[in-house]
């Protein structure tokens, strides 16, 4: 549980670091908050020669909320995630997600910005991302460019992000109408066994728009447009339920692990959606 | 009220803080304020850090090895491997269990994370970074994960060391891959009962392999003075004088030239009970090097490689009459003890104490069969907060419960009470073979029933059943019932040992002239909180205030030799030692007494903290003053100084035991509990701290929730730890942990001089079979007889699904 040697940089702004990835290539890569990469690295199953932390750069921080549209700075904690009032106002969906994120000994460390770069299927800012339909900013030697969350995960560790890019900031627009992000995990400190994130918004007794996302129930987070239409129009009441479930559950992919085998994790994510949904449906 | 006014004998009592009192644990200071000295925090100028080359195969030849870029880092001073050993004869050693463990791989390796070779290094950085330039070649061999596989005729040979068809150190082996058979009761008797019986239960019950994951992980520090030729040996030892004496025998040198301390542990629960290579390894090499050598797990290794728990497969059969009056029990045991059998039991028994299994139960007939089998994973067997395998017999014993009850249609706790010892056959003679000292089940069990209102929650159950048939819920309620019985304090000399010592235990007392006194023991508290309760046994007998008593203990140059903690036995052996050498200071000081007040010793006796004048209370001598009399003049006939010493060897076992109930809500479609009630009601006998009992039984309990509901070291057939992090290693947090209520008769032990029992293991021990039952009982009405933990979300969601639940 001792990383292999490494040098360590500490650049103070985004151009510092985009120059010490572009000096070292391959041997570098940006440290956030540590609690995915320096665990990959104690195991060395990821070895960094050169590792650039992000911590002093100012302007990959902060929280803002304007013009109907939410910035995150790469850097922020998830902590940070759960005091903001103004997020919390905003998109509470956030803060109902990043709680349920490990430990609270995690959340101070992690970032929101290393939880969506890091292509991990187990963690949950990227499935929610998507659910909220963000957009990442990739900044790389020759400038900078957006990404949907939506079509940035290519496969597990695998994403749109280019060696040379840092991911500064993920922008969306306040979500309307209802929300929940359901989780089961084993314990406090664990990935999902199955987690789902849901916004809805309704009209009358009808919804009028949905947003479905998993985690963790492939090898990268899982947007199910099938099964936000299967609840635009209806009432969301059992059955719509039982058909948008059934569209979700179509989408994803999960593998056996210690957490169970493919047939509880299907039926468990089925469960979970349906509570998402409802739960979603009932604060719409 | 003035000061003149002397104080009343109750609070003269309360001044001690004696037997009774919920004083706080003086250690708590320190360990809350991160002042501990564990083995990681000793650093000694010029010290080295060693790392291991661990095996990634579960059973690999090894071709060739190849230490040379390892060498060539700066900062690398050795490689051992095990032909560096082998001129040592330490490149095997003995297990407590009389077989041998390779300390570094000979030839071969047998399970995953087997140590091949030592890297010591200027620091760990360097020798985490050496682990990975040594070169190993291996040739996979094929791996056999599964006990009953093992012993199949053409299963793989794991140990090509022993001999084909020689004998154990427990007698014949069958098969290449067996180790023992191990037999208790009379198997005749009991296969007749029970072919003629009215009603039969049959089931296998599988106690999964699982760790006992202390916080602090096994590590050691080797020091050895070429000047003097002293070894000290600092480590994380539940046992410091049996390590002192096993690392003398192993290196040669002298028992008065090696020194053992056990600094303070965060946490054994029979981990640290072994001798494990890392020590050998440090040892060594600090004897080549010259230089002080530590050795530190990380979690990884703790994990996967020193000792697990468990890993028993008891098949088991009950006889019963119509109405339910037990009459044998026939139980068979396929014991995995993975690559070397390195159990840590009395040596004469293999299977430790597993004969305990008939329980709270009267039980006319009775047998046992234990066979031991070598597999590809780690070697261990210890007692993980149990005494020597009664976690096993306890779960064993209270699932057969269940599973009678329903082949009965009868409840569960009935069941329990008619079989129930009763309180005038103790001293009770098992079928079994042990004799149980004392015990009154059936008030403990009638005050936990109603505790839990047990009626109205039957009754809760029922319309709950019917409501999930219904379609109204989707979740089921569990009621987990257990009754235990313990067999703690190992033990009497004449038949308990390990490695030839004696389990007795001791105590030497040295009481200063002020009136203050500093006792040490043979045993190592791990967290037990030994400094508060030995202290308070003292105050008790001697009259000194506990708060003006220092416990002493892991340090062999001055603590008197002891067989250590583990199996609950250190209130029942040295704090049984610690009251009679107590006795023997108090003998002393009313000599004393009556000599100052000039009577004869027969007039004076022990008034809580004092000797007065019989029939004159107010003519006394304090201890204080006693103390310093002993030290300031002459006494005729008697010694100065006022000091003693007792080595205990228990004439018997003590069985504390008691009554838990938990009552659990399963979501049968997401295989997630809550445990919306827990109560545990422990008869420890004798009750020396209440408030530290109630901290052991939540411990207790919250290990017992862990390895009920998730805790296991799994392998896959290729003999690869699944289970190697905390990632996924359950390990509870606050957050998992139920609320607990605490409960309590007392039955003292007729045979200990305070009449106190044990109890930092019972809640393990009662603890997993109540949440495996709640677990059960919750499908009871739908037909489950038996399903194996750990019973985490997916296991209890396949209990369901089988069941046609999700349909
Ligand atoms: C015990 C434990 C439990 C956990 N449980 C959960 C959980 O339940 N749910 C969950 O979502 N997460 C969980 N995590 C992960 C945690 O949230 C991490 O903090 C998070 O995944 C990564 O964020 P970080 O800031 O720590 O990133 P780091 O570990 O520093 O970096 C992760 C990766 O992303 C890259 N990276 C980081 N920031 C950027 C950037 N701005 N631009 C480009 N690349 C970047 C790094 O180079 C690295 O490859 C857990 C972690 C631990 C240790």
């Amino acid at each position: 549980m001792i990383p292999a040697a490494f040098e360590y940089h500490r650049p103070s702004d985004v151009a510092g670091a985009l120059s010490l990835l572009s000096t070292h290539g391959d041997d570098a890569r940006v440290l956030a908050g540590g609690h995915s990469l320096i665990p990959m690295m104690k195991l060395r199953m990821a070895s960094v020669e050169h590792l650039v932390d992000l911590q002093d750069v100012a302007e990959l921080k902060g929280i803002s909320v304007a013009d109907g549209h939410v910035t995150l700075g790469a850097m922020v904690t998830q902590h940070s995630l759960i005091e903001s009032a103004e997020l919390a106002e905003a998109a509470p969906i956030v803060r109902e997600a990043a709680l349920q994120i490990a430990d609270p000994q995690v959340r101070y460390m992690g970032t929101v910005g290393g939880n969506v770069a890091n292509g991990d299927p187990g963690n949950d800012m990227p499935g929610l991302m998507q659910c909220l339909d963000a957009r990442f900013t990739l900044q790389g030697p020759n400038g900078s460019r957006e990404v949907a969350a939506r079509a940035y995960y290519e496969a597990a560790y695998f994403t749109a992000r280019a060696d040379d890019e840092i991911l500064t900031q993920i922008s969306f627009a306040v979500p309307v109408g209802g929300y929940a992000y359901e989780k089961q995990k084993r314990k406090v400190g664990d990935y999902a066994t199955a987690a789902c994130g849901v916004v809805l918004a309704k009209e009358g007794a009808l919804c009028t728009s949905a947003s479905v996302a998993m985690t963790n129930l492939a090898d990268v987070p899982v947007w199910s447009e099938a099964a936000g239409a299967a609840l635009v129009g209806t009432d969301c009441g059992p059955e719509a339920v039982k058909t948008a479930v059934a569209a979700a559950v179509a989408d994803i992919d999960p593998a056996e692990d210690n957490r169970g085998p493919v047939a509880f994790k299907r039926h468990v994510a089925g469960i979970i959606i349906g509570r998402a949904i409802s739960r979603a449906w009932s604060r719409a | 009220m003035n000061d003149l006014t002397p104080p009343t004998r109750e609070e003269r009592s309360a001044k001690l803080k004696g037997l009774g009192t919920s004083r706080k644990r003086v250690e708590d200071a320190r360990f809350t304020q991160g002042k501990g000295n564990y083995v990681d925090d000793i650093k000694l100028p010029g010290m080295l850090h060693g790392d291991f080359v661990r095996s990634p195969y579960g059973h690999a030849r090894i071709k060739s090895v190849n230490i040379d870029a390892a060498m060539a880092l700066p900062g690398v001073i050795a490689v051992l491997q095990a032909k560096d050993l082998e001129p040592l004869s330490l490149h095997w050693m003995p297990t407590l269990a009389g077989d041998k463990q390779m300390v570094l791989a000979d030839g071969k390796v047998l399970f995953q994370g087997q140590e091949v070779a030592f890297v010591v290094a200027e620091d760990r950085y360097i020798a985490a970074d050496a682990v990975e330039l040594v070169e190993v070649e291996y040739e996979e061999l094929p791996v056999v994960v599964d006990p009953f596989k093992a012993l199949a005729p053409d299963a793989p040979v794991l140990r090509e060391d022993l001999e084909a068809g020689a004998d154990g150190a427990h007698g014949p082996r069958r098969h290449h891959n067996h180790i023992f058979l191990w037999e208790e009761g009379d198997k005749a008797a009991t296969e007749q009962v029970i072919d003629s019986a009215e009603v039969v239960a049959e089931e296998m019950i599988c106690y999964q392999r699982v760790h006992p994951c202390p916080l602090e992980t096994c590590g050691s520090v080797a020091s050895m003075d070429k000047v003097n030729g002293k070894l000290t040996l600092y480590g994380t030892f539940q046992a410091p004088h049996v390590v002192r004496t096993v690392a003398s025998l192993l290196s040669g040198i002298e028992e008065h030239n090696i020194r053992v301390v056990s600094p303070d542990i965060g946490g054994g629960f029979g981990n640290k009970v072994g001798v494990y290579p890392g020590y050998v390894c440090s040892i060594v090499a600090s004897i080549v090097t010259g230089r002080p050598v530590k050795f530190i797990e990380d979690r990884m290794d703790n994990l996967m490689t020193t000792a697990f728990a468990r890993d028993y497969w008891m098949k088991g059969r009950i006889s019963a009459t119509k109405d339910g009056k037990i009459t044998a029990l026939h139980a068979h045991v396929t014991a995995d003890h993975g690559a070397f059998d390195a159990c840590a039991d009395p040596t004469k028994f293999p299977a430790g104490f597993f004969h305990i299994c008939t329980g709270s139960y009267d039980i006319p007939v009775a047998y046992c069969g234990v066979d031991g089998v070598y597999t590809n994973k780690a070697p261990g067997g210890v007692a993980y907060r149990c005494s020597f395998r009664v976690t096993e017999a306890a779960y064993f014993i209270e699932r057969m419960i269940e599973v009678l009850a329903m082949e009965l249609n009868m409840d569960a706790a009935e069941l329990r009470r008619i079989n129930f010892i009763k309180k005038d056959q103790f001293p009770y003679h098992s079928a079994l073979g042990w004799e149980y000292d004392s015990g009154d089940y059936h008030t403990a069990w009638d005050k936990a029933l109603e505790a839990v209102d047990y009626a109205g929650l039957r009754k809760e159950q029922a319309a709950r059943v019917e409501a999930f048939k219904r379609g109204e819920t989707r979740k089921l309620l569990g009621i987990g019932l257990c009754h235990f019985t313990e067999i703690v304090g190992a033990g009497p000399v004449k038949n308990c040992d390990i490695l030839g010592m004696g389990m007795f235990d001791s105590c030497e007392i040295r009481i200063h002239p002020t009136g203050s006194a500093i006792a040490r023991l043979g045993t190592i508290s791990q967290g037990q909180g030994h400094a508060t309760t030995f202290a308070q046994i003292l105050a008790t007998e001697i009259g000194i205030p506990a708060d003006s008593i220092t416990i002493e203990e892991g340090d062999t140059d001055t603590a008197p030799y002891g067989l250590g903690t583990y199996g609950s036995r250190s209130t029942p052996v040295a704090g049984a030692a610690t009251a009679m050498a107590g006795r023997k200071i108090r003998a002393k000081a009313q000599m004393i007494a009556a000599y100052l007040l000039e009577v004869h010793d027969d007039d004076v006796e022990f008034d809580v903290d004092r000797f007065v004048v019989k029939g004159a209370p107010e003519r006394f001598k304090t201890m204080a003053e006693i103390a310093y009399a002993s030290y300031n003049q002459a006494i005729p006939g008697v010694e100065p100084g006022l000091e003693a010493v007792s080595y205990y060897d228990p004439p018997n076992m003590t069985y504390p035991f008691g009554a838990y109930v938990c009552v659990m809500e399963i979501d049968v479609d997401t295989g997630t509990h809550e445990v919306r009630q827990f109560y545990a009601l422990d008869d420890c006998g004798t009750r020396i701290n209440p408030m530290v009992i109630e901290g052991q039984v939540h411990g207790g309990l919250t290990e017992a929730l862990a390895i009920a509901m998730g805790q296991e070291i799994a392998y896959d057939e290729m003999g690869n730890v699944k289970t190697g992090t905390l990632m996924d290693f359950f390990l509870p947090t606050a957050v998992e942990t139920p609320h607990y209520t605490t409960d309590f008769t007392e039955t003292p032990s007729p045979h200990h001089p305070i009449g106190a029992k044990g109890v930092g293991e019972s809640p393990n021990v009662g603890g997993v079979p109540a949440f495996s039952n709640a677990v059960h009982d919750a499908f009871r009405a739908f037909g489950l007889r038996q399903s194996n933990m750990p019973h985490d979300h997916w296991r209890i969601w396949k209990i369901a699904n089988d069941l046609g639940l999700h349909d």
